[in-house]
C-alpha cells in the first residue's frame, strides 16, 4: 500500500505516493527524477548514494523513502553557488582533477559538504576518515583529498558552502 | 527490494504485541543498515517491518559519574562516537563505534541494533562485555535485564524470546583508576569487518590490576570473555612475562574458524598479540 510522503528536497517541498519497501535512493531517482544521486552497490558499502538528511550524511539506499516524511533532503542537484555557477566544492574538484569517471563524485561532494559544515578546518587524516565510506575505483583518492582541503581553505577565506 | 508490510508501533507494548502476532516474518527496524541489506540480498525472509522510531523515550542518552552510561535502542553509533562523556569515560566503546562502517552508516545504525544482530565480529560488543554492560529488555510478560555477556547463543542468535525487544544499554560507571582499550584488527583501516577484536577494561586500583575483563570478538561462535587470561592478571602487578602468559591463555580460550577474512591459526595468533597490546594500552590509559 502506498503512502503519501512529503519532504523538502533541495529547498522544494514535494509530495509523493510511495510504497514502504522503496528506498529513499529509488524514490529520489525515479519518482523525484533526481538522477544525480547514484546507485552503486545499493547495500551501504560505496557511498555513491550519499545525501544529507536533516543535516546528516546518510546512504540513501539504506533509508526507506517513507522515513523521509517531514525531512529535509539535500542532493547534488541542489549544490551551486548561484544560477549556472558550480558549488565551491565542485569548483575545487574541477581545479584539482578530483573526478575521473565521476560516478562517486556526487556522493563525495555531499559527504564533503557535511564534513566541512561540521569541521571547516579538517586535517588530511580527518578528510580521509570522513570519506572512508565513499569508494572511488578510478583514483588513488589523492586528488579528491586535495580538492576537499582546497575547498576548506577557501571556506576559511570567507567563501560559503 | 522484496515487498513487506510496514508498521509504526507507538509504544513498546504495541510493538511487542505485533511481534507476537506476526511471528517469525516480523523484524524490528531501527537503523536499518543491516536489515535492509538482508532484505535486499534475500538473506532473510521479512514480511513485516516494525519501525520502532515512533516510540518515545528510546533515543535518550545519559551519563552520570555515579550511575554510569545509559542509552536507548534508537541511539546511533555516530552519537555514541561523538558524545563527550563516552569519549572521555568509555574510550573502548568510542573507538569501537568509530570503526563501524562509514559515517553515513553510523548516522543510521544503532548500537543496540549492532548487538541484536549478534554477529561474532560486531565491534560494539567486546567493549560492552569488558565493561560489564547490561541490556534492558521489554517483553510480553514485563521487563528483564540481561548481561551483554550472556545475551548471545550463537552467530545471529540471542536469548531474546518471542515478542521481546531490547530497549537500551546500561554501562556501569568507570572506576577512578580505570583503563580501557579496544583494538580492531582488519585488512584495511576502514569499511572493514573485524578479523579479531579485543577489548580490555581494567581497574588498576592498588595492585596495578585490581580487576580486569577481557572480551574477544570474531574468534568464537559468539563474542567471549577470556576468563583464564583475566584470572592470571587479576590482583597482580603485571610485567611482560605475566602478560605473555595471559596472552597465551587468551589464545587458548579462543575457538576461531577459518573464513574469507583470515585463517583460524592467524586469528588465534592475533588474539595473543592484540591481548598483549590492549592490556598494555589499558594499563597506560588515564581516565
Amino acid at each position: 500500500m502506498k503512502r503519501l510522503v512529503s519532504m523538502t528536497v533541495n529547498g522544494e517541498e514535494i509530495e509523493l505516493a510511495i510504497p514502504p519497501y522503496r528506498t529513499l535512493l529509488d524514490v529520489l531517482r525515479n519518482e523525484g527524477r533526481l538522477t544525480g544521486t547514484k546507485k552503486g552497490c545499493d547495500v551501504g558499502d560505496c557511498g555513491a548514494c550519499t545525501v544529507i538528511m536533516d543535516g546528516s550524511p546518510v546512504n540513501s539506499c539504506l533509508v526507506l523513502g517513507i522515513e523521509a516524511e517531514g525531512a529535509t533532503i539535500e542532493t547534488i542537484e541542489g549544490q551551486h553557488a548561484g544560477p549556472d555557477l558550480p558549488h565551491l566544492i565542485q569548483e575545487k574538484f574541477m581545479d584539482h582533477g578530483g573526478a575521473q569517471c565521476g560516478f562517486c563524485t556526487p556522493g563525495i561532494i555531499m559527504m564533503t559538504k557535511a564534513l566541512l559544515k561540521e569541521n571547516p578546518n579538517p586535517t588530511e587524516s580527518e578528510v580521509r576518515f570522513a570519506i572512508a565510506g565513499n569508494i572511488c575505483r578510478c583514483t588513488g583518492y589523492a586528488k579528491i583529498v586535495d580538492a576537499v582541503l582546497a575547498a576548506a581553505e577557501d571556506l576559511r577565506k570567507g567563501r560559503t558552502l | 527490494m522484496r515487498p513487506f508490510e510496514y508498521h509504526e508501533p507507538k509504544s513498546l507494548a504495541e510493538a511487542s504485541a505485533l511481534l507476537c502476532a506476526l511471528g517469525a516474518g516480523a523484524s524490528i527496524f531501527a537503523g536499518g543498515t543491516d536489515l535492509l541489506v538482508e532484505i535486499k540480498e534475500e538473506l532473510r525472509s521479512v514480511s513485516h517491518v516494525l519501525n520502532i522510531k515512533k516510540i518515545e523515550g528510546l533515543d535518550a542518552l545519559s551519563f552520570d559519574k555515579a550511575e554510569g552510561l545509559s542509552f536507548g535502542a534508537l541511539v546511533t553509533a555516530r552519537r555514541i562516537e561523538t558524545d563527550a562523556a563516552v569519549l572521555r569515560h568509555y574510550p573502548n566503546l568510542a573507538t569501537a563505534v568509530s570503526l563501524l562502517g562509514s559515517i553515513q552508516v553510523r548516522n543510521r545504525a544503532t548500537v543496540v541494533g549492532n548487538i541484536c544482530r549478534a554477529s561474532p565480529s560486531a565491534d560494539t560488543i567486546p567493549p560492552l562485555i569488558a565493561d560489564a554492560a547490561t541490556l534492558s529488555i521489554h517483553g510480553p510478560t514485563g521487563e528483564r535485564s540481561v548481561a551483554v555477556e550472556d545475551f548471545f547463543t550463537g552467530p545471529g542468535r540471542t536469548v531474546l524470546k518471542a515478542g521481546e525487544i531490547v530497549t537500551g544499554v546500561h554501562v556501569p560507571p568507570p572506576a577512578a583508576t580505570s583503563g580501557k582499550a579496544y583494538i580492531k584488527h582488519g585488512r584495511r583501516k576502514a569499511m572493514e569487518l573485524a578479523t579479531v577484536g579485543v577489548a580490555v577494561s581494567l581497574d588498576r586500583g592498588r595492585s596495578g590490576c585490581d580487576e580486569i575483563r577481557i572480551a574477544l570478538g570474531a574468534v568464537a561462535a559468539t563474542p567471549i570473555r577470556a576468563r583464564k587470561a583475566e584470572a592470571l592478571l587479576r590482583g597482580r602487578a603485571i610485567d611482560p612475562a605475566l602478560l605473555a602468559e595471559a596472552a597465551e591463555a587468551a589464545m587458548n580460550e579462543s575457538t576461531p574458524i577459518s573464513n574469507v577474512r583470515a585463517s583460524a591459526a592467524y586469528r588465534r595468533d592475533m588474539v595473543g598479540v592484540l591481548t598483549r597490546r590492549a592490556v598494555g594500552i589499558a594499563l597506560e590509559a588515564r581516565p
